[in-house]
């Protein structure tokens, strides 16, 4: 268990606000390898940025609380640090990249001021180091006349550009997980496809893991090693990329995929949407969190939060429908088909009785 | 910037004029005339005041006389302290007025804004109730309520300090206070709020994601984010304190320009009005263009142009 970089589990983080208690994060497990992709997937407000948030410990506390669960750096158990402690990693060892690059940079700072202090910060180094260090890595990530680059002020840069240094700025102290949070979704397309090759190419490079956050497929597709669906707190299948697209075994993974628009499929149909809309976290359901939007909820979805079932190997998913007493249903159009039933030659149908026990 | 600052020059100069022009005839329009209160003056004699301070010639004239004075940076003769030239005033009275407000500006400033970043650390502590409550009764209760406590208290009753007048440092202390105490409690309110705006911004779960120390992401990060939207306001501040405060200077005895400016208009001194307006505009105009700048120092975004 302890060879992964970073493992994950049964985390749940909630809020304390005035309404009560919200459950953002409802038990989430999972492990980050060296070198490797992971991205969480997810509606907004599934819990996957307060997440990765709570590995970093930058969530406020209160509001939020970590109510159980471990988080395990190198065999080191993160959430019995204190905000202290977590100083040497954050920055160091973790790095994470935010979604708008506009309001993530400090708007009355210049850019090289900004870098050098995390640089300053971890590494023993002089002031001249350091600002060498920045214009080198700025030019590492691609921006033209470094040496500019450090003495502008955000505001003076375009989206894609700020993204870039907010890489740079990540990559100051080679961190050995880099953290980003929807980190293209404010770019535009071109741009999009720029930032992730820059960031494969840098984690080639420099051998860091990503766990990369994000709502887009494509992005996914990208990048990902491997993928969590996350719904509403909870990581609702994992597996490799190739075994989610390929054969997805949660009904929410193929509304997901299913409202991906697909430029073969017949152009006149509508864009698929997965009716209504996530459960009220103040007080999650009983059963499944799934099972109120889901086409295929049985009886027991609505009593029982399914257990993990082994649809292959690395592969799990959290669904009744995965239970051998379960009627076989066909995924909608456009989506694999269940893999027990469609891919003859894997290691399918080692569906477990309710209970049964997860993976590993 | 040679060109932004010319061109606010002459802004500023037509503000002036258009100003002086203003207060110039609205003065004049008022009823009555600043010899009408003195008793016991007979009509020749009165004649004689109005001729001798050119107010029996026509509006217009005067009006020429006031600004060729004006442009030579003369404000006239006061009507009612006989022998009183308005610059004289100025020039005596302008100093205390300044000092009492800078001290107590030097004090009130950095106090209220430290304050203000502790409240906001400390949010929903004791401390920052504390604070809280401290600047709503600070903001609320009136300066005459709050000068006449502290005179009770330092001078009655503990005789550390002199009740009033103006003599040395020891004197100044109370006014300063009286005025401070106000202007703390407000900046303590406004900092903590927009000092609690600021922490939920992105750009400070940047700095603490680079792994910076609370202390660091205040420091480097907040204050000078968190203080932009006060700027503006400084400017105002700064004039208002500067040219002293009326209800303070009275029950200090402070012997600042305060005074000169409300009696001057009760007992229609029309030179000491005018020269005091127009002098206030003048300050009111340059204290803005200086804050003008400082904001582009602080907030490279609205930094002007070349």
């Amino acid at each position: 268990m302890e060879e992964h970089l970073l493992t994950v589990r049964n985390l749940r983080v909630s809020f304390d606000t005035y309404a009560g208690e919200v459950q953002a994060v409802r038990g989430v497990s999972f492990y980050l390898d060296e070198g490797e992709t992971l991205a969480i997937v997810g509606e907004s407000g599934c819990g996957k940025s307060v997440t990765i948030q709570t590995i970093m410990k930058l969530l406020p506390t209160p509001p939020s609380r970590i109510k159980e669960g471990s988080i395990c750096y190198q065999g080191k158990e993160l959430t019995a640090l204190s905000d202290k402690e977590m100083e040497e990693y954050r920055g160091k060892e973790f790095s994470m990249i935010f979604q708008d690059s506009m309001t993530s940079l400090n708007p009355t700072m210049r850019v090289g001021k900004q870098m050098i202090e995390g640089i300053l910060r971890h590494q023993k180094i002089s002031r001249g180091e350091a600002k060498k260090r920045a214009v080198e890595l700025l030019g590492k990530v691609g921006l033209p006349n470094p040496e500019l680059v450090y003495r502008r002020y955000p505001h003076t840069m375009s989206g894609g550009q700020r993204q870039r240094v907010m890489i740079a700025m990540a990559m100051a102290c080679n961190p050995k997980i880099l953290f980003a949070d929807e980190p293209t979704t404010a770019l535009d397309v071109t741009m999009q496809a720029q930032i992730l090759d820059l960031m494969n190419q840098l984690k080639k490079e420099l051998g860091t893991s990503i766990l990369l956050i994000t709502h887009d497929l494509g992005v996914v597709a990208k990048m990902a090693d491997r993928i969590a669906v996350m719904y509403a707190g909870k990581v609702v299948e994992y597996g490799d990329a190739r075994q989610i697209f390929y054969n997805p075994c949660h009904p929410y993974t193929w509304g997901l995929l299913g409202a991906m628009p697909n430029l073969i499929q017949d152009v006149k149909s509508e864009l698929y949407a997965i009716p209504g809309t996530p459960p009220d976290l103040y007080a999650p359901p009983e059963g499944c969190a799934f099972a109120a939007r889901c086409p295929y909820a049985m009886g027991a979805c609505l009593k029982l939060d399914p257990e993990e079932y082994v649809c292959s190997d690395g592969h799990v998913s959290r669904c009744w429908l995965m239970d051998e007493r379960a009627e076989e249903v066909t995924p909608p159009d456009g989506v694999p088909t269940l893999p027990r039933k469609s891919v003859p030659g894997k290691p399918s149908g080692n569906t477990l009785p309710e209970g049964g026990t997860a993976h590993e | 910037m040679r060109q932004y600052i010319l061109k606010r020059l002459v802004i500023s100069v037509i503000t002036i004029w258009l100003i002086a022009t203003c207060s110039f005839f609205l003065l004049h329009a008022l009823p009555g005339n600043p010899f009408a209160t003195q008793k016991m003056m007979s009509p020749e004699m009165l004649n004689k005041m109005m001729s001798y301070y050119g107010l029996d010639r026509p509006l217009m004239e005067q009006y020429i006389t006031f600004m060729k004075n004006l442009l030579h940076g003369d404000f006239g003769y006061s009507l009612k302290y006989v022998g009183k030239s308005v610059n004289g005033v100025i020039a005596q009275t302008f100093p205390v007025s300044a000092q009492l407000g800078l001290q107590s500006y030097l004090l009130s400033f950095p106090v209220g804004i430290c304050l203000g970043i502790v409240a906001a650390r400390k949010r929903g502590r004791a401390i920052d109730y504390s604070l809280v409550a401290f600047s709503v009764l600070g903001v609320s209760v009136p300066v005459f309520i709050l000068a006449s406590l502290l005179q009770y208290v330092f001078a009655i009753r503990l005789k550390w300090l002199p009740v009033a007048q103006w003599k040395s440092f020891a004197y100044t202390i109370l006014p300063t206070l009286t005025l401070a105490i106000g202007s703390i409690a407000g900046k303590t309110r406004t900092m903590r709020t927009l000092m609690l705006e600021v922490i939920t911004e992105d750009y400070v779960k940047t700095a603490k994601a680079k792994g910076l120390s609370g202390l660091q992401i205040v420091w480097n990060h907040q204050i000078r984010n968190a203080i932009i939207p006060m700027i503006p306001s400084l400017g105002m501040e700064i004039v208002s304190i500067l040219m002293g405060s009326f209800v303070v200077e009275q029950i200090y005895a402070v012997p600042g320009i305060g005074a000169y400016f409300v009696s001057s208009v009760q007992s229609l001194d029309y030179t000491m009005t005018l020269g005091l307006t127009v002098f206030f505009g003048v300050f009111v105009i340059t204290a803005n263009f200086i804050i003008d700048l400082i904001y582009g120092l602080i907030d490279p975004r609205i930094r002007v142009v070349k």
